[in-house]
Formats: structure tokens, sequence, C-alpha cells
């Protein structure tokens, strides 16, 4: 990755206006598709991507059936209009690498022993992609697996930081992530105090390495408050219309 | 649709048990330490039909990179520049679950992970791999398979397009009449760098590089962290399990120690056949 233009001004402030610790504006709706048993919609910067969960139900092909614990299936997939140049809507080696670190991502806030000879099918829909799309993704992912009900040791948040113009910044976006030197998407389960997914393309010295793991958790924190306010707007945001019914 | 699944290798409750026993004594069952890597053999130059190729044999895992040069249209969005195209393949004769066919999501992952460790250190200049820039470019194919798989093939893979890479002989190619040509001359390849793969399982709470498949079958979780000179330039967690943080950064500077060894080889090995 070689860089050709100053990606942060002398203000410090990033191409789309931001600070280098700062995340872009991150929205999540909760319960959006109707037919599935879970899903959320995130808006995370320019990213538009939807988390649908249906499960736990019945495994197909049955030989898949595990007999002391759920399979937990994941689908990352990006629209065809989602990208600058059309993307073939048949699954890339780039969505089959993603879906497989999605799922290992999820998988360890799952209580899958819970559902035996089941499986509970994640599917995340790229609608509009940005930088970091695998980051909402697993946001949106474990959102939805709340809301669907499935016994959670906790959620999922995931955030990137990364290095521009020799500074770590957190949450790249799209120009960052082409132009800049290297993106670290990290995946953190805040109760647990666990890291369930760390990738890194790009080049860190060791001091740049741990300043960027930290950022990207402390990232990863931000999220988790608004995947947990939009959880609570979906089942508590009308508790105060409730009360005043029952007085 | 990535799913999850039983492991291919099972190993046994009492092997598992005899594992987590010696493991908690501080010692694995092949005597190793926990970063202590199995025997690291490489030999180039196996395929003469190839512009280079290694085979690499770590313990018993066993990977064979082979080079061909060509030349192609540059990737778009990088007009200047060569193209370097790495694949990697689990050939039937691996293990007794490996399948011909489509690669599976773990080849997929393996293949991919193996690229990017190589492509994000730039040890190949490939600003000097252009032949008429945005149009004709050398295309670099390295493409790997494993004979033998146990365990770890991430890191044996990786040594293999290394290894293969150093010791190239990349055709020099002219344009005569808008054609490319074949000087019958070779040269070397231009590396910038030694990137080096060192990947570690977590077994309860140890972590230990360079897991055999047994180690494998009853990991939690898996990260492979590859070094150049003396940073880092790719990361890839695999597996259902998690990390904390600080088992990360003892992971990475234990990758940074390791890789260090594994590098001066690679750079031995280089100067021997340069």
């Amino acid at each position: 990755m070689t860089q050709t233009r100053n990606l942060i001004d002398a203000n410090g402030k990033r191409t789309d206006g931001r600070g280098i610790d700062e995340l872009r504006e991150v929205k999540i709706t909760v319960g959006s598709v109707k037919n599935a048993d879970g899903s959320a919609f995130i808006e995370f910067g320019k990213n538009k991507i939807l988390a649908a969960v249906y499960g736990p139900r019945e495994v197909h092909p049955k030989h898949m059936a595990q007999s002391d614990r759920c399979v937990l299936r994941c689908r990352y997939h990006m629209s065809p209009f989602s990208t600058d140049t059309r993307k073939s809507p048949a699954p890339s080696r780039r969505e089959v690498e993603i879906s497989k670190v999605m799922r290992e991502s999820l998988e360890p806030a799952l209580i899958l022993e819970d559902y035996p000879r089941a499986a509970i099918d994640v599917f995340v829909e790229v609608l509009q992609s940005d930088g970091g799309s695998r980051c909402a993704g697993i946001t949106a992912a474990a959102v939805a697996l709340a809301d669907a009900g499935i016994n959670m040791r906790d959620l999922v948040a995931a955030c990137a930081a990364g290095k521009v113009d020799e500074k770590i910044v957190l949450d790249i976006n799209d120009t960052e992530d082409k132009e800049g030197g290297a993106d670290m998407p990290v995946a953190y389960m805040p109760r647990m105090e666990q890291v369930t997914l760390l990738q890194l393309d790009g080049r860190l010295t060791p001091e740049q390495f741990n300043e960027c793991i930290d950022k990207a958790i402390g990232g990863c924190k931000m999220v988790y408050e608004i995947q947990k306010q939009a959880l609570m707007q979906k089942y508590f945001g009308n508790e105060t219309e409730l009360k005043e019914e029952v007085q | 649709m990535s799913s999850s699944r039983k492991s291919t290798i099972i190993v046994e409750h009492l092997r598992k048990q005899a594992m987590w026993d010696s493991l908690a004594k501080g010692k694995r069952l092949d005597g190793r330490d926990f970063s202590e890597q199995r025997p690291l053999e490489i030999e180039i130059d196996v395929i003469k039909k190839a512009n280079g190729s290694a085979r690499v044999k770590l313990g018993d895992s066993e990977v064979i990179a082979g080079i061909k040069v060509e030349t192609g249209e540059p990737f778009e969005g990088l007009e200047n520049k060569g193209a370097l195209i790495v694949t990697a393949e689990v050939l039937p004769t691996a293990s007794p679950h490996a399948e011909p066919g489509p690669p599976d999501e773990e080849v997929v992952e393996l293949a991919r992970v193996v690229d990017r460790g190589i492509r994000e250190s730039e040890m190949i200049d490939l600003d000097q791999l252009a032949l008429v820039p945005g149009k004709i470019v050398y295309t670099i194919f390295v493409d790997c398979s494993v004979l033998n798989a146990d365990g770890n093939l991430f890191d044996a893979t990786s040594y293999a397009v290394v290894a293969s890479l150093l010791t190239a002989k990349l055709p020099i190619l002219e344009m005569k009449d808008d054609r490319v040509v074949d000087t019958g001359q070779t040269r070397p390849m231009p590396v910038t760098t030694v990137p080096v793969s060192i990947t570690a399982a977590r077994i309860g709470d140890h972590v230990l590089i360079d897991p055999t498949a047994e180690e494998e079958g009853c990991m939690d979780a898996r990260i492979t962290i590859d070094t150049a000179d003396e940073g880092y330039c790719a990361i890839q967690k695999g597996h259902t399990g998690a990390f904390t943080v600080d088992q990360l950064k003892k992971a990475a500077e234990t990758a940074r120690i390791k890789g260090e060894e594994v590098r001066a080889k690679l750079k031995e090995l280089a100067a021997k056949n340069g």
C-alpha cells in the first residue's frame, strides 16, 4: 500500500472530518426483518448492512446436525450494487473467508450446547459498503442473535483501528483502508474481556501494534454501548408509556 | 455458507487428557517447549520446470511451492505494478480427511492468509515488474500444494513461498514490436524483505507455537502472525475460541523472536543460492 496524499490535515482532521479517536456515526435498528427470529440493520458510516437470524431450527441436511451442540452457520454477502464497480453475486473467496472469521468471532459468545441437534443461521447482507464492513456486520449479527433470544455469554462488538499517516487512528473508512498504511479489524466481548476476531493488513512496529489493538478495543467498547442502547430501545423503549397504561 | 462442524481430526478423550496433563507440566506430548518449533527442512529448486521452487518440511507437514512467471494485464488500481498471486491447495494425498474438489473454506483461508502475509510485507518490489506500465506486467504465480498435513499448514506454506521467491530465477523479458520476448537470461527476484509467519494455538490457558494436527484437534483458538523486519505486517486469528489481549500481545512478541530465527535460516538459504 503506497500513500499518495495526506489523509490527516494540519488540524488533525481526517478525510471525513473526524479526529483520530472518533468513531463514524453508528445507528442500529433492531427487528427490521419481520420474518426473521432476530434481526438488526446497522448504518456504520456509509455501510448499510442487514443481519437476520433464523433458528434454533432443524438442520438440513440432517447429517450436519451435532448431538451435543447447535450448528452455527454464517453467510457474509455483498449485494452486486453495494460497491463502486458491480460485484458479481457469486460468493468470492473474500466472502468465503469473511463468512468463516465472522462465524468464528460470534461462536465464543453463543451457548451452543443449549440447542443440541439444531442450527442457527446468520445472514449478513451488505447493501452498501464502506470500509470496515466485516466489523459492522459482526456488530449487527450479534445484536440480531440477541434479538432472536439466543442464549449468549456476551455481545460481540467489532471495530477496526489502523495506521494513517504514521498515526494510529480509530475506525478506518474506505479511503483510509485503500490508501492508508494498516488496517486491524478486531471483535471483542467486553464483559468477558476476550478478543474473538483479530486481523491485520499492513505494517506496524511492535509499539504501534500494541497501541492499535488497545485503540481498536476502545472502539469496540463504544460500539458495545450503542448495541445495548439499540436493544434497550426495542425491548424497553416504550417503558414509560407502558407504565402509564398500567396506572 | 460457513458452518461450524466437528473437527476433521478427532482426538480421543484419553489422548486429550494426556495432552492437558502434559501441558499443565509445561511440556507438549512430543516433548517440545511451548515456544519451540518442530525441525524445519527446506530444499530448493526441486522442480526444474518452475522458475523457482521449494519443498518445506515442518515436522511431518510437507508443502511444495512452485513459481511460474507469465505476463498479463496489471490489476485495477495497480497499473504500474507487477502482479503476485499466491495460491494454496491441500492435495488429496495430504491426509485421510483431504478430498479432491473445490477448496473448502479452510483451504480458502489458508491461501488467503499466506498470500496476505507476503503481499502486506511488500517482499517483492512490484514496481520493478512492469513491462509496459498500465498495459503489460510480469504476473508471478506462486502455487503451493500441501503433500502431507500434520498441522500448522499456514507456516509451512508461507516458508515454502518465501524460500521459492528468494531463490527464484526471474526470466528477463523485453518488448519487441509490441510483443513480449524472452531474452533467455534471468535475474533474481527484486526482494526487499523476508516475511516470516508464526502460528500459535491456544489450548486452555496455554499458547503454543507450531501446533501439530493432534494439537490443532484440541485447540480452542489459533493466531497467525507475520513479521517483516522489525515489525508486523499481517495477522489472522482463526478457529472458534477467543484470546485475551494479554495472550495476543505475548504471542506477538513470541512471533517476533521466533520469526527472527526462521528469517536467519531463510536468509542463509538465499545467500547460499544467490
